[in-house]
């Protein structure tokens, strides 16, 4: 069960007080977009062995959305980071690159 | 006439820890800018406190705000003067993107009191309760519910959970500062 | 024969017996002792028998490793089955029972299958009840279940009475063990300044080493555990904790531990047991090591022991097995020949595997007086219920001739000792093979990581394979210094203590005995003593394929029972990699898994039994309805009332009552479970346009519209009334079961999409009771309270109002779910009772009566409403419900709009909303199929509908439904066939959905 840390309100609490909300950083596409961006937005999700984005929210806490940068086979967090931004802030870019040096980047 | 009732109705259990029922408690939701000065005025205004920072509850007898997110405070006063104190709120903020929501109703309020109050909440909470300063709010989960809590006083501590789960939770405390539960 | 010797002890009390029942049998014991020390200590050898072949079985452990000696403890509702004798600590009145035999432990009919043991081998199962396959069910699984298993389950019926508990723990350092190791860890840690917990599952501090006769720091064991114990008490920033086992090491950091606060103390108060949920920064598991067995025909007979418990029953509850005859591959297995000769039983000889056993400890048993014989082992153990002999061997032959045969009571064997892995791998710790010392070990370069990346868990001790205590305590210092640094202690750990312990000769791998065993020696060397597994089945499953050591352990069962093979793994895959003529690394091991050893589920569901289960969520209405008749039915876990159930009346009578008064008088609806949500800012509606499918932002302030909520496939999720509060708030009104799933959407699109509009919401769902005054005398009844102008004029259908209904701050929503005259009024949830019992009381003369959600069902049915959860099951669009209308045109974008444009949402076979008739008036069976001939590729028939609702109207004295039917629209009037029970097929009509007061004259009154 992970640790995760709330950037919002501070509080490093066990997953239990979080909910799960799935990849982040998804674009939206609304009308007008092609059949495929509009699939690949609905159900085309990552699922890497490694570095991954995802969406939590502090449910039992102050209810606010943050994005947890961590790896999925050691489950190491590399950090969390509110969600009211497009992509990952660049010092969670750096210290992911420095602990692992073959990831091939965000994107 | 309609009198308001809260849930309990003043209910008490002792164990190694005493649970009551805190009764009615005005409460006022309060979001918007908390950094503003919109905000800190009109909450100077309307109870005397200064806006608290990241999970810290200031209180003076019987008024007290506390802070629930970045972008929302938990007033407290007396339950027969929210709201007004909830329409002064919303006067004071008039112009301003702020929300004031009279939230009284909503809620159950417990005290628990013995010096071995933690030790009954930590078989609800997944909380460092030593880590948990006076003056320090802690939003969390009590077993199955939401519930926020902090340190009212010495041996004291106050929890708000909704007021459909009161019994619920009251039935939590009290098996969780049940007689021969005391950690040691 | 078994006995308690007249003297020794070091755990048991002589001054305070206790008494006993095992299968009925009176017996007693001492306060200290286990149940395994006091049967043995009153001669009862024999514990239970066998799961496959019913073989009589006994004591082999001292510890949470024992595989045999399990009983059923307790009577009635505290009945539990499969508890080991070996860690139930003793106390007054306890009863325990045998388990696995048929009629009797003595004398068991079905020890017959031990007569033909080649019939169960390996994979048997498998092998020979394919045919004839009718016979499986009927035949052989009966049979099987009779004969095979081990305790039984409990009464169903029956509830534990006894309490539980969930404790959230937090440590820098928490340390698993509490012998030598553990307190010298916790005391290094301790000493640094970390937040130390230290847990032990037996009731003892100190492990083993007071039996082996260690000394520390020149004293005895037992003083300087003693000292150590008070030290550690004495550290505020400590905390110890007996009978506490450490169950799983899990992701970062988080540790369960099984502490068993009353289990020996019946009738206590408090918790029978906590589970411990504990985050720890760093975690030392200084869990020692466990003894193995030695593989000779007949090491399962009762009597035959590990080494190391003979030598734990004599020091520790002064219990002998009687004549003993050591068996041994090491040095360590001495000190049992010696600790029974001091206390003056007789061992006749000890059997070394090795060729000469020259150590110290060997020396010092040759003083004794006690016979040695080298490079021998044991032929076969001899006996019936217990050891009555033995016949020894060359260990290097085949077994087949003996060199000696010797009368004795009992075999004490030591195979060699493996670390206690288990908590070190449950998350991915990794394991090396130590050949010197013939076991795995943790690998301290291949730790388990936690959140940080780092490491996480340490061993120490034994369980980091120091086997002796010298270098046990060293490690454990080292260990519980580090990990105290690791989290930021600073403090001075001090030194470990010194430990004297006379130096140890190489063991010999020893892993059948003789080493060149014939076929009938080897069928009868047990493995896994619980599930009956010998050498002899593993030896067929390598012939037969298994390579992978999982899959061995599954063909065999090897290491699958209740004690998850503490003390045949390692033996086991030894037997496999020599028959795959491979090194025992490459074999590898199988999974350690959590719970170490079993966890009951009372102390897993903790506080959440009865009453505390779930989460009730109740209205301020809840005890009026709970004293007035009511039938629940759960809403999420919101009780709402179904109906009020009269004197003499059924639920289906009641239910006609309140749908025929709420269309003729009054009816009164708790609706306090409805979601309310405050949306309110610059851009509120804005941002509502964008979660409606409808236009919300063109709504006037007083005014309520109706709304559609979606996903971005499209597909409906909720629905419910707007009002628009003022120019910048709105008030949602959300299903009951969706006010906390809607409120979280809205958070979602607000915080992660569109965090730059200026919106809040506020979930305002209990802060209101809402009470919906339902029927054409609802105007009446509310007119009455006063305060307010409810009249047609001043509050026309779908707008609202504010103000003070008898004395009462109120809003009033005139909306209506049920097609009548309806005003839905919200007061304040700590009035609600109080404004309820006015409504009743003030409406009594006009015929106001309470209904329940399947009048409410009933009432928006007979109107074709719909209702979420109903006529949508996540997979409908509001397209589907005919409710294009509340489709907005104008809208470039909401959720779901691009969802509904793909063509399987435009696809005109879609099923669609409508009503039905019954030819015969009958109430259609709720989510019915409408087959049509053929069947699909499945061989099932064919459908092209199914019904969504279905009631019996009072209102119209027959049967209504509603059901989404392919292009179902486009075909009124047709008859369609629903499938009944029983193959019965029910005709019904396709008609118009709303089938009351079509025209609005009673909603719009």
């Amino acid at each position: 069960m992970l640790l995760l840390t709330c950037p919002h309100c501070g509080v490093t609490a066990e997953e239990t007080e979080f909910a799960p909300g799935g990849e982040a950083h998804l674009k939206r596409f609304g009308p007008g977009s092609d059949d495929d961006a509009f699939e690949a937005y609905m159900f085309n999700r990552k699922n890497p062995m490694g570095v991954h984005f995802e969406r939590w929210r502090h449910a039992y806490g102050c209810g606010k959305w943050f994005i947890a940068a961590r790896c999925t086979v050691t489950l190491e967090v590399f950090g969390t980071y509110p969600a009211q931004t497009t992509e990952p802030p660049a010092g969670i870019v750096e210290t992911i690159k420095a602990k692992r040096p073959e990831w091939e980047g965000y994107k | 006439m309609a009198e308001a009732a809260s849930v309990l109705d003043g209910a008490r259990y002792t164990g190694f820890v005493t649970v009551a029922d805190a009764g009615l408690r005005g409460m006022i939701t309060l979001r918007g800018d908390l950094a503003s000065d919109a905000v800190a005025g009109a909450v100077k205004d309307a109870v005397g406190l200064g806006v608290p920072g990241q999970r810290r509850v200031h209180a003076h007898g019987d008024r007290a705000v506390a802070w629930m997110s970045p972008d929302e405070l938990l007033v407290m006063v007396p339950y027969a003067d929210a709201s007004e104190v909830a329409g002064k709120l919303a006067q004071a903020l008039a112009g301003a993107f702020a929300t004031v929501a009279n939230v009284s109703d909503a809620r159950a309020v417990f005290t628990l009191s013995g010096a071995a109050a933690d030790d009954a909440l930590c078989k609800l909470c997944p909380v460092d309760f030593a880590q948990l300063g006076a003056g320090e709010i802690r939003r969390t989960r009590a077993a199955q519910v939401a519930v926020a809590l902090w340190r009212s006083g010495e041996g004291e501590v106050t929890l708000v959970c909704f007021r459909s789960v009161a019994e619920y939770v009251f039935g939590l405390l009290r098996n969780a500062a049940a007689p021969g539960g005391e950690l040691r | 024969m078994s006995r308690r010797l007249a003297s020794g002890g070091r755990l048991i009390d002589r001054a305070r017996p206790l008494k006993f029942t095992f299968n009925d049998q009176h017996m007693s014991g001492f306060a200290g002792d286990t149940l395994a020390s006091a049967m043995l200590g009153r001669g009862q050898v024999l514990a239970g028998r066998s799961f496959k072949y019913h073989r009589p079985r006994g004591v082999v452990a001292s510890g949470a490793e024992e595989p045999n000696a399990l009983v059923g403890l307790g009577k009635g509702e505290r009945f539990e089955p499969n508890q080991r004798t070996t860690t139930t600590e003793l106390f007054d009145g306890l009863s325990a029972t045998s388990q696995n035999h048929w009629p009797s432990l003595e004398f068991d009919l079905l020890a017959a299958n031990n007569l033909v043991p080649q019939f169960l081998t390996a994979g048997f199962y498998y092998k020979t009840f394919l045919r004839p396959r009718a016979f499986w069910k009927h035949v052989y699984e009966p049979i099987i279940r009779r004969s095979a298993g081990l305790g039984r389950a409990p009464d169903a019926e029956s509830r534990d009475p006894d309490r539980y508990e969930l404790v959230y723990g937090f440590a820098d350092v928490l340390v698993i063990g509490g012998g030598v190791a553990g307190l010298q860890a916790a005391l290094a840690a301790g000493r640094a300044g970390a937040r130390v917990m230290l847990w032990e599952q037996t009731a003892h501090w100190g492990g083993r080493a007071p039996v082996d006769g260690v000394e520390i720091d020149g004293q005895p064991a037992d003083s300087w555990i003693k000292s150590a114990v008070e030290a550690l008490e004495g550290m505020e920033n400590v905390s110890l904790r007996l009978r506490c086992m450490g169950a799983g090491v899990h992701d970062h950091g988080y540790v369960l531990g099984n502490e068993r606060v009353a289990d020996h103390l019946p009738g206590a108060s408090g918790p029978r047991q906590r589970l411990w949920r504990v985050r720890a920064d760093r975690v030392i598991t200084a869990t020692g090591a466990i003894e193995r067995p030695l593989s000779f025909a007949g090491n399962d007979l009762p009597g035959v022991m590990l080494a190391s418990a003979v030598r734990d029953y004599v020091v520790n509850w002064a219990v002998s097995p009687g004549r003993t005859v050591v068996v041994t591959n090491n040095d360590d297995a001495y000190r049992t020949a010696i600790a029974l000769k001091e206390a003056g039983e007789d061992v006749p000889v000890i059997a070394d595997a090795r060729d000469e056993a020259t150590g110290a400890l060997p020396q010092k048993a040759r003083d004794l007086g006690i016979r040695i014989m080298t490079g021998t082992g044991v032929q076969k153990v001899k006996g019936g219920k217990t050891v009555t002999g033995v016949a020894l061997c060359r260990i290097d032959s085949d077994g087949s001739t003996h060199t000696e045969v010797l009368d004795c009571d009992a075999v004490a064997m030591s195979g060699g000792w493996s670390p206690v892995v288990h908590l070190w791998s449950h998350c991915g710790g990794k394991l090396i093979w130590d050949d010197a010392q013939a076991f795995f070990r943790p690998d301290p370069d291949r730790p388990p990581l936690g959140h940080d990346g780092a490491g996480f868990v340490a061993c120490a001790g034994a369980a980091s394979g120091a086997l002796g205590a010298g270098d046990g305590l060293a490690d454990a210092h080292a260990a519980g210094a580090a990990a105290a640094r690791d989290t930021g202690a600073t403090g001075d750990a001090g030194h470990p203590a010194r430990a004297e312990a006379p130096e140890e000769a190489p063991l010999r791998q020893v892993w059948i005995m003789p080493a060149r065993a014939g076929y009938a020696l080897r069928m009868k060397m047990w493995l896994d003593f619980q599930n009956d597994v010998k050498v002899s089945d593993v030896q067929l499953a390598a012939r037969e394929g298994y390579h992978s050591v999982e899959h061995t352990k599954r063909y065999t069962t090897l290491g699958m029972a209740t004690d998850q093979g503490k003390l045949s793994n390692i033996n086991g895959l030894a037997v496999l990699s020599d028959a795959l003529d491979q090194p025992i690394p490459a074999t590898g091991t199988t999974t350690f898994r959590p719970p170490y050893t079993p966890i009951t589920l009372g102390a897993i569901s903790g506080e959440a039994k009865g009453d505390l289960f779930q989460p009730l969520r109740r209205t301020p209405m809840h005890d009026w309805h709970a004293a007035n008749g009511v039938h629940w039915e759960p809403v999420g876990q919101w009780r709402r009332p179904f109906a009020y159930l009269r004197a003499g009346e059924d639920v289906h009578q009641s239910v006609n009552r309140e749908v025929l008064n709420a269309r003729s008088n009054i009816g009164l609806l708790d609706a306090s479970t409805l979601g309310k949500i405050l949306v309110s800012g610059p851009d509120a509606g804005r941002f509502l346009d964008m979660l409606y499918t409808n236009m919300m932002s063109t709504l006037r302030p007083g005014k309520c519209r109706y709304g559609l909520m979606c996903n971005e496939n499209g597909f409906l999720m909720d629905d419910g009334v707007v009002a628009r509060l003022d120019e910048q708030s709105f008030l949602v009104h959300t299903t009951s079961g969706g006010a906390d799933h809607i409120h979280g959407w809205m958070e979602d699109w607000l915080q992660c999409e569109w965090w730059d509009w200026k919106v809040h919401t506020v979930n305002l769902t209990e802060q209101f009771a809402q009470i919906a005054v339902v029927g054409p005398k609802a105007r009446a009844l509310l007119e009455r309270l006063g305060g307010m102008d409810l009249s047609r004029e001043a509050l026309p259908f779908m707008g609202w109002a504010e103000g003070t209904l008898g004395g009462v701050r109120a809003r009033v929503f005139r909306i209506s779910f049920s097609g009548e005259l309806s005003f839905e009024v919200a007061v304040p949830a700590a009035q609600g009772r109080a404004f309820w019992d006015m409504l009743l009381h003030q409406g009594r003369d006009l015929g106001v009566m309470p209904y329940g959600t399947e009048a409410l069902h009933i009432l928006r049915a007979e109107k074709g409403f719909i209702m979420i959860g109903d006529e949508t099951d996540g997979t409908v669009i509001p397209q589907d419900l005919n409710l294009n209308w509340a489709i907005s045109k104008k809208k470039d974008d909401f959720l779901g709009k691009r969802g509904m444009e793909r063509v399987a949402m435009t696809d005109p076979d879609r099923w669609k909303l409508v009503g039905l008739e019954t030819l015969d008036g009958s109430v259609l069976p709720h989510g019915a199929l409408a087959v049509v001939e053929g069947v699909n590729a499945n061989g099932q028939a064919q459908t092209e509908g199914r019904v969504t609702s279905s009631y019996y109207s009072a209102t119209l004295g027959r049967g209504i439904a509603m059901a989404l039917v392919r292009r179902g629209p486009d075909r009124m009037g047709e008859v369609l066939r629903f499938a009944g029970a029983h193959d019965a097929r029910i005709e019904a009509r396709i008609v118009d959905p709303v089938l009351h007061d079509k025209d609005g004259e009673k909603l719009h009154g």
